[in-house]
Parts: C-alpha cells; structure tokens; sequence
C-alpha cells in the first residue's frame, strides 16, 4: 500500500489548482449568474493538455492515468462546478467511449481533436422519456443503403453547442427475444437535421453549456457506427461507470470549495466575544465536513487506481460517486448553515456550491440507480 | 547557447508561517519554486526557443528540491542539476550557494545565467550578483526585458519603477523582476516528458569542495515573525476635531511629526 501521489500526480495537481485558482475562480459567480460557458478557458486547458489526460500520446493524449485525471476534475470543480463538469463529460463521456471502443480510423478522426482540445465531446443518452430507464431509449437509427438515418430526440446533452459531433444511442433493431437493440454512433453536430439547443434554466452548474438535441432525418454514413452495433448498451454501462469517477472527483471538488470558505469564515466571525470556531457546535460541523471529504477523496482515488490496474470498479465507482454526492451535499449545506445569513447571500458564494452540488446526485445516474448498481455488484 | 538558470525551493509566504525552535517550520509549509526565478526560467527558455541552445536548471538543497527541479523541466528546461549539500554543510548563507554554484559553473562556459531578483523567503538578493562575482562575469540585476543580437546584449532594468538601458555583453548573468515575463503553466504533455530528461544529482564531493570553502560568513541571531498588526481607530466627531485628534496622535503617539 502507497497513499502518496506520484512525482506526476503532484505536479498535475499544483499546476491545475495554480491554473483553476487564476483563470477560473475569480469569474466562476460571474459564469454562475449570466449561465455563461467559458469557451476561451476550454481553449487555454486543450492548449495545457488537461482535455488528453487520460490518452495516450498517440491519440493526441498527455498519457497520463484516471487518477491524475481525478484530480484535475476535482481541482476545476473547487474553483468552478459548472466549469468542472464541462471538463469531466468532455473527457469521460465525450472522448472515452471513442478512446474505448472506437476503430483506429475513428479515433484518429474524432479521438485526437478531443484530446488536443481543439473541439470537445458530448454524449447524448438521455431523452425526455428515458432516463434511469435507458433501455426504454426510443431515438431510433435505420440503415438505408450506407447511411443510418436517425430520428428521434435527446435532452440535458452536456458540451453539445461546443462538439465537432456527438456520440448518440438509438435504436437499430430488435434481438431474438424481442429486446431493443441499442448502438452507438457518431453524428457530426454540422450534419442536416441536427439541431441543438440550449435553453434551459438551470439550478445549478450553470456554467456548463446543457443541450436539446432534435433529429430529424439525419443521415450518417454507416461506419460512424461506434464499435460493435450490438453493444451500445454495454458500451455506455461501461462510459458512464468511467464518468461516475470524476462526477465523484467533481463533488469532492466542490464541497472541498464549500469546507474552506466555512472554515475561513468560522475563524473570522466574531460572536459573543470569540470566533465561532471556538464553538463546539461550529467544530464539530467542520470536523464532519473535513472527515467525509478526505474519506470521498480516498474513495475516488481507490476507484481511478482500479480501473487503471485493469480490475473492476464498477462497484468501487459507484461507492465513490453515492458517498461524494451525498457528503458533499451535506458540507455544502453546513457551509452554509456555519456561514449563517450570511451564507444565504449570493455574494458569500456557499450558496452556489450547494446549487452547483444538487446535481452531482442526478447527474450520470442517481443516486437511487447507485444503490441499485451496487446491491447488483453484492449479488442481490 | 549555454544556457543556465539558479533556481531556489522556498516556502510559500502566502501559506501560514510557523517559527519553531528560532527556523521556519517546514511541516505543513507549502513549498514553491521562488516566484522570481519561474520569470527567470521563463525568460531561458524563451531565449533557448528564439537562439537555440540548451537550458539547463540548477539548485542547491536537498533531494526535496527535485519536484521543483522536475517542474522547471516540465515548463520546458533541458536538463536539470541538484547540488545537494544537505550531508555535507550544517549553516550555509548567500556565500555558501554563491560559491557552490561558481564552482559548479566555472568549467561549463555558460553563455547566459538567468537567476531570480530576490528569494521570497530570505530576500537577499545576493547569490546571483555573488555567481557572477566569482566567475568573472558582467551581471545586471532586476531586469524587466532582455534582448540578445549576437554577442551584443540589451537590458531593461527597473530603477525602483523608472527605467534605465544598459547594453552589455555575453557572458551574462542578469536577475528577473516582476514584468519580465508572463510564466507558463507546465503543460500535461511537459509533465509526462519531465520525468525522462536528466536530473543530475551532486555533492560537495564531486565539485572538489569541502566543508570549509563554502562555510556560511554570517550567523542568523534571531528568527522572529514581525508584530500583529493592531486594529485601526477610526476617529469620530467633526471634520476640525478629528483633524486636530490626528494631528494630536501623530505627535504624540506615532511621533512622527
């Protein structure tokens, strides 16, 4: 056993918070109120190789491993939660599937801009009527000739306003028993038919750019199939048990923001003749925050060393994604209870991390669906 | 060009500063590579992408001083060196480094040696100026911008905010100040790579020095933290009479008028 990061991993972890602390931080309420996307940002971490971490250099990658990239997640989130979930479902929803199960005429194609940040990714899973329920999927793809024709429509996209294409679920026939077939495949954003949209009002995160896709007849020629056509539904069981890392890495990000705002301001407050951190009341809170965060962190941690060992973490993954969301909800609304009225002001900033955190409960599967992949992994 | 560049790990004095025992406490201190010489590594490496060359990134200190060392190769230096003296030397002082480093530079015909203006942590400003005394070598300190055409150089030097020109020639040790350069972020890519370029590890040994040639020339008395700073008073009443209140307290309590 080795609790120390790498020679690598530190340095990764200094340059991404020296970066997130100067570019990031200081706008992150700005982004927050005008429900901006800081696409310039996007641009100054491609150039940095943030958008590659986890691929290798010949796919335009840093070559780096899933926990360096945790760790840049976390330190995004901890400046900006909008901004880190944008990072994380670039790389783990948009370029990772391609990464994995991608022909290397595909990844030459989609994967190496990805990774060299000169567009990002998204993944279009979700639609209005399938939610947890992504085999109830009703996009449908058909083959006509060489070209799968998609119809069908897709909501809550992350990126997909920025992405040179988007890997789509759809439908493409039924097997033996009856059961929808699902594939994958890649539709550039530029082709006819394709429309996206962003005009949601959300709680939260509100610096990630959030899509409607709507197809309408749009044809894409059949080898932007992803992989094998008959997998898709393994395909993205797999992408979205990668992305449940760093929504973890993200909440443990995001609530480590939250910790030190609280902390910083329990020793300033002055009540009753001494600072509030001399409370116990005060104390004990903190001292819960500082114990569920590094108990997250270590699970995040333990989860990306799995997967890049080549052992399973579907389980592990879900442990860390379930325990951070939910202790980070909590240290984000003790942020705020320590921070008192104050905290309920915009302008204290707690008040945004609990927004921004809601999410990490929904988002990539909630946290209903993680007790369900984890009573699964135990047998049930 | 031979390039060289000085670099010192210091502790960040952003962080929270503890003294223990008349020392800075390292335990818990974040610990950086001095602001001043990331513009001096900067600028190598600028000069290296513009003229060619090699740039390579020395310390004295101990083996912890290698994240800093693999850092400046991850912004883009060639090579690094670690002169560690940690066995060898109990007190060092300016005089300690600046001899350590004009032995190890004396046989490797630098070009250019960019060093810091000042260390955040003890602020002498010394051991650049004390290199180049040694070796033999013009230097030129706080610059702001350099330009090199052939041998012939030219330097912007701040003046305490005004600026002076001065040209000068190669071989050169100058210092950086603020505004010099805008200093990179290690790349991922730059990171990944830092670890396979050379880091060089040395001792007093291999410079064919010993303990007595480089022992410190001062003695630190006293370490302290300076005083809290007080609360403020604000004065109250009409404009005339907190005039005359502060007029009153300058003389008499501050004593300065």
């Amino acid at each position: 056993m080795n609790f120390e990061l790498t020679k690598e991993q530190q340095m990764i972890k200094e340059m991404v918070r020296d970066f997130a602390e100067k570019e990031i931080a200081p706008y992150a309420a700005k982004w927050d109120e005008e429900a901006y996307f800081p696409v310039e940002v996007f641009k100054k971490m491609g150039e940095l190789g943030l958008l590659g971490i986890p691929f290798p250099e010949k796919y335009g990658g840093s070559g780096g491993d899933t926990i360096s990239y945790a760790i840049a997640v976390e330190e995004i989130g901890r400046a900006c939660g909008g901004t880190g979930l944008s990072y994380a479902a670039a790389v783990s929803l948009g370029a990772s599937p391609i990464y994995y199960f991608g022909t290397e005429e595909q990844k030459q194609k989609w994967l190496v801009p990805m990774a060299k940040g000169e567009t990002l990714g998204a993944f279009g899973l979700t639609e209005p009527n399938a939610g947890s329920d992504a085999g109830g999927t009703r996009t449908t793809a058909v083959l006509d000739g060489d070209e799968y024709v998609i119809n069908g429509e897709k909501c809550w996209i992350t990126n997909a306003q920025y992405s040179r294409q988007v890997i789509v679920t759809a439908v493409t026939g039924k097997d033996e028993r009856g059961k929808n077939i699902i594939s994958a495949i890649i539709v550039p954003t530029d082709t006819p038919g394709f429309t996206i949209r962003s005009n949601y009002d959300k709680m939260g995160v509100r610096a990630s750019n959030t899509c409607e896709l709507v197809f309408e007849n749009v044809r894409v020629p059949k080898e932007n199939v992803l992989g094998d056509p008959k997998k898709g539904f393994k395909q993205f069981l797999y992408t979205l048990d990668g992305g449940r890392i760093s929504i973890a890495a993200l909440a443990v990000g995001i609530a480590q923001a939250a910790f030190e705002k609280a902390l910083q301001y329990a020793k300033e407050r002055v009540q009753f003749g001494q600072t509030i951190s001399k409370f116990q009341a005060i104390q004990f809170k903190l001292a819960d925050m500082a114990m569920e965060i590094e108990l997250a962190r270590n699970m995040v941690y333990k989860a990306a060393w799995l997967k890049d060992q080549g052992k399973p973490f579907t389980k592990e993954a879900s442990f860390a994604k379930l325990f951070a969301s939910e202790m980070g909800f909590r240290v984000c609304n003790q942020a705020i209870q320590i921070h008192g009225g104050y905290g309920y002001m915009k302008e204290y900033e707690v008040e945004r991390h609990l927004r921004d955190i809601k999410l990490m409960e929904i988002g990539e599967g909630t946290s209903e669906i993680q007790r369900l992949v984890i009573a699964r992994q135990l047998g049930c | 060009m031979n390039i060289f560049v000085l670099m010192k790990r210091t502790f960040d004095t952003e962080e929270k500063i503890t003294i223990v025992d008349g020392k800075v406490s390292e335990e818990g201190a974040e610990f950086i590579i001095n602001p001043y010489d990331e513009y001096a590594i900067e600028e190598a490496i600028q000069v290296r992408d513009k003229h060619g060359g090699e740039v390579t990134v020395v310390t004295v200190g101990n083996e912890d001083a290698e994240k800093e060392l693999r850092t400046a190769l991850a912004m883009g230096c060639d090579k690094a060196v670690l002169i560690n003296i940690e066995d060898d030397v109990e007190e060092q002082d300016q005089y300690t480094t600046a001899k350590v480093l004009a032995e190890y530079l004396k046989d490797k015909n630098p070009d250019l040696i960019l060093a810091g203006n000042v260390a955040i942590d003890g602020g002498s400003g010394q051991v650049g100026p004390r290199v180049a005394e040694l070796l033999g070598i013009p230097y030129v300190t706080t610059i702001t911008k350099l330009d090199i055409d052939g041998n012939k150089v030219t330097v912007i030097r701040d003046v305490e905010g005004d600026e002076e020109i001065i040209e000068t020639s190669l071989p050169l040790l100058v210092t950086a100040q603020q505004g010099l350069n805008e200093p990179r972020y290690p790349s991922l890519p730059g990171i990944m790579k830092a670890k396979k370029k050379p880091l060089e590890e040395l001792e007093l040994d291999d410079l064919d020095l010993e303990e007595e040639d480089v022992e410190a020339k001062t003695k630190t008395i006293e370490v302290f933290l300076p005083p809290k700073r007080e609360a403020g008073k604000i004065l109250e009443g009409e404009i005339a009479d907190q005039v005359k209140e502060l007029v009153r307290l300058l003389r008499s309590e501050a004593k300065v008028v």
